[in-house]
């Protein structure tokens, strides 16, 4: 039987290059038809330290990265020492003969991979050579590499007429070094090519062009990892006319900034980690309380306070909905995957143009890297909402009515004073209980203008349920199919709209036994919301930094599936 | 309580100095209707924390819009407003504990990216609405309710600090002297960039300092208060820089640079080479 999937792994320092080598690896594959995924893991510094890549390869779409590694790419000793257990039974760990020398344990493969580049003219197509190693491990025909390196260099005004021949010979080079040293991983399967036109983003470029096909005018950010890529994604496209991009001098300023923006009439965002979403908690509660639509789109990063800048975690989901002082619940979107990154964006400005509030979109580290192909959006048929702009003339009392009223803008009648402070109808400060009362209900009550969430479900008449949110959505997916296989009794629930929950989702996540919760945190923070909403939910966690494997999953579900009734979680 | 809203109960103290400088907008915003013809919406009021905010909610007249937001935080709200809606007139009312302690870090990058706003600060050295403790601009050794053995630090010099950061156009007024603090206000807000109007508004219940201010020849108190010169030239940094340093607090404008482009113009002409492209051809950009 061929093989239907193919991991690779790229490790060595900071600075070595072969990030670009693993992306065009799976870029090439995306070209050929496969479908691919990558995942990056990397320390806070830009040259040096520990760096791994790995690319999936597969004939059918891509959840998650892939546990077991068919080829472990090496570049220095201490890689090799890393992930050399990772490589699975029959693997093959590839390296630069010249650079490294390795012991042999019958999975190692030396290849000069700076000599043979050099022999082609090209002394900088030494991760060519190492790609032709790779195709050549799978055969994978030669087409599919010799298709990307035409695509990549074919503009000879700008790369001369050299570099193509160059590294082609490189990749025949490096493939027949492989094919004379014996390993063979087994052949993968000719691609299907799907019959759609498709594109290859990673998470934050999924979120920026969500932002853009949404409408955005107006974002300002403050360099953070992991969401600083959306900062100068903006930067570069999110110009012209009705539309402005700038980099802040902290996220304080990119909050407060955004918030006048939006309250003039514009479409606004920003993106920020951790760290400055706990800066920008003051301005969430301004805009909830002044009743000002922006959308704050958090890249989750290991916290709390620095934590881990480069290491993913799911662990700011209570500071999401609930970020500042007071009485708040701030709407909350979580993508799972890239394409959900999309259309998540979409979702979270219309949300915050319909209620006219702050709307948190909450990615994560480990999809902002990631790359992957996903069917191509079309723009023209999005539903794309506005807020209602008051038409009317002077004397309007803004906040007069017991819910959502029509925002008046700047420039035209209708002047108001919005308020960080408590206030009455037009917006003046006041003290008097009753209008505290009014208030707050009227700003809990637009929040049912948001109950139009989607959400998946399988096999719903079992009594234990498994339902991740976010990232882990697909190495949980993954799980449940290899479990569902294997003839386990569970159900399958997933939302990425976890503030406020579709309510036919809530009822019949009320009727279950045990709702299992698989989650990147210590404490257990989705569970835990979903116990405050009488569902008997317990999580699975985990806190390395690093998102969950498969196996484990699949261990850690199977222990408890059956256990339901008599394990019950108090409430 | 005010005639526009009987449900707002704030109140100034009798005497306050914010009442001069809430006639002196008032008189300000009503020229700028007259010779811009534009309409009184197209003012924002940006409101700082402390008394002197609250003057968005006690204007008479025609209403400008308003907003009212968080501590020290008036000029990065003001550059969304501003960045955003260029065609709008932005107005910051603030004290000098806003403005110069908790919202110091925003004065810089906004001074240097000469935003078009006119900042009009009421200085009182305290905080007159948490009852008296000491601000940035009171003197070393004033006893206030958290100084009770006088404060430790030196007072700021408020003015050598807009100069210092880059303000484009810097005036000292006192909130007396309403007529003149209006027509400082009034070409501040003209000015195309980052404008400020510092202004001497005292707290008649926690620092009155209107004797200091205008002196007292029966009691031989000679005025902190003088008028620049007629022959100060604006235009010359070195020159508001050594007028600043005389001390006292002197009455006009002190500095304008009209040749810097605001903020917003800079933002065109450095994105005048940039591609546009509509959403759709941002995705099809990622085609496979």
């Amino acid at each position: 039987m061929k093989k239907s999937d193919f991991v690779v792994r790229f490790a060595g320092e900071g600075g070595q290059g072969f990030m670009t080598a693993a992306e065009g690896f799976a870029s090439a594959n995306t070209q050929a038809g496969y479908h691919a995924q990558t995942f990056a893991t990397f320390p806070s510094q830009i040259t040096g330290g520990p760096t791994w890549m790995q690319a999936r390869i597969s004939t059918i779409p891509v959840f998650n990265r892939g546990d077991e590694l068919d080829v472990l790419v090496v570049f220095n000793e201490s890689a090799y020492q890393a992930h050399k257990d990772e490589v699975r039974d029959g693997g093959v760990i590839l390296y630069d003969s010249d650079g490294l020398t390795l012991e042999d344990d019958g999975k190692s493969l030396g290849i000069p991979f700076e000599k043979l580049a050099k022999s082609t003219g090209n002394s900088r197509a030494g991760n060519m050579v190492m790609m032709g190693a790779l195709a050549q491990l799978v055969d994978m025909s030669q087409e599919v590499l010799e298709g990307f390196v035409k695509k990549r260099w074919g503009n000879t005004a700008r790369y001369g007429e050299k570099i193509v021949p160059q590294n082609i010979e490189a990749l025949s080079l490096g493939r027949e070094a492989a094919r004379e040293s014996g390993f063979n991983l087994g052949k993968l399967a000719p691609p299907t090519p799907p019959d759609y036109e498709q594109i290859f983003i990673h998470g934050n470029e999924a979120i920026s062009l969500g932002a853009a096909a949404g409408g955005l005018e107006f974002f300002v950010g403050y360099p953070i990892s992991p969401a600083t890529t959306i900062l100068m994604w903006m930067e570069h496209n999110l110009v012209g006319e009705r539309r402005f991009a700038y980099q802040a001098s902290s996220e304080i300023e990119s909050i407060n900034s955004i918030i006048g923006a939006s309250y003039g009439g514009l479409k606004a965002m920003t993106a920020t980690a951790g760290p400055g979403f706990s800066l920008m908690s003051e301005g969430l509660g301004f805009a909830w309380i002044a009743e000002i639509p922006i959308v704050v789109i958090d890249v989750q990063r290991g916290g709390p306070a620095t934590g881990l800048p480069t290491k993913t975690e799911q662990s700011d989901l209570g500071s999401a909905i609930r970020p500042a002082h007071g009485d708040v619940s701030l709407p909350v979107i979580a993508p799972g995957t890239v394409e959900e990154c999309f259309y998540a964006t979409v979702a979270a400005m219309n949300w915050a143009e319909r209620y006219q509030g702050p709307v948190i979109l909450l990615s994560e580290h480990a999809l902002s890297e990631r790359k992957q192909n996903i069917r191509k959006p079309d723009v023209s048929k999005l539903h794309i909402e506005r807020r209602e702009v008051y038409q009317g003339k002077n004397g309007y009392l803004r906040y007069e009515a017991p819910t959502l009223s029509a925002m008046p803008r700047p420039g035209s009648p209708g002047s108001y004073v919005a308020n960080a402070s408590e206030h009455d109808a037009m917006g003046d400060t006041t003290h008097l209980p009753e209008r505290h009362v009014h208030m707050t209900e009227r700003r809990f009550s637009k929040l049912d203008l948001l109950k139009d969430g989607t959400f998946e479900s399988a096999n719903t008449e079992w009594p234990v349920a498994v339902m991740p949110w976010g990232g882990s959505k697909s190495p949980a997916l993954e799980a449940y199919k290899q479990l569902q296989e294997a003839g386990a009794k569970v159900a399958w629930y997933y939302t990425m709209y976890l503030n406020p929950l579709p309510p036919d989702l809530l009822e019949e996540l009320r009727q279950k036994e045990l709702v299992l919760v698989p989650e990147l945190n210590y404490l257990g923070q989705f569970s835990s919301i979903l116990r405050s909403q009488s569902v008997r939910a317990e999580s699975i966690t985990q806190y390395t930094g690093l998102p969950f494997k498969v196996s484990d999953l699949v261990a850690r579900i199977s222990e408890r599936v059956g256990e339901g009734s008599k394990d019950r979680v108090a409430v | 309580m005010t005639d526009k809203n009987p449900e707002y109960d704030f109140k100034w103290c009798p005497g306050c100095g914010d009442f001069g400088v809430r006639r002196a907008l008032e008189q300000a915003m009503e020229k700028r209707l007259v010779e811009t013809e534009e309409p009184i919406e197209s003012n924002v009021v940006v409101a700082g924390i402390g008394c002197s905010g609250n003057m968005v909610h006690l204007l008479e007249g025609p209403q400008p819009y308003g907003i009212h937001g968080l501590h020290g935080r008036t000029l990065p709200l003001s550059m969304g407003i501003k960045a955003g809606r260029p065609d709008l007139n932005v107005v910051i009312v603030a004290g000098d504990g806003d403005f110069l302690s908790i919202g110091m870090e925003h004065i810089a990058p906004q001074a240097r990216r000469n935003l078009d706003i006119c900042a009009i600060i009421m200085d009182n050295a305290v905080y007159g609405l948490t009852k008296g403790q000491s601000s940035p601009t009171a003197e070393k050794g004033l006893v206030t309710s958290s100084t009770p053995f006088g404060k430790p630090e030196d007072g700021l010099n408020a003015l050598n600090l807009y100069l210092t950061v880059g303000a484009s156009f810097m005036a000292s007024g006192l909130s007396s002297k309403i007529k003149d603090l209006a027509n400082l206000i009034y070409q501040g807000m003209s000015h195309r960039g980052f404008s400020v109007v510092h202004v001497q508004s005292p707290c008649t219940e926690y620092n009155n300092t209107f004797e200091q201010l205008k002196g007292n020849a029966r009691k031989g108190i000679e005025p902190l208060a003088w008028d620049i010169p007629e022959d100060h030239p604006e235009d010359d940094l070195s020159a508001a820089f050594s007028l600043v340093a005389n001390g006292g607090v002197p009455l006009g404008v002190v500095y304008r640079d009209e040749q810097r482009p605001p903020f917003h113009e800079r933002i065109v002409s450095m994105n005048k080479n940039a591609r546009v492209r509509t959403a759709q051809e941002m995705v099809d950009f990622y085609a496979v």
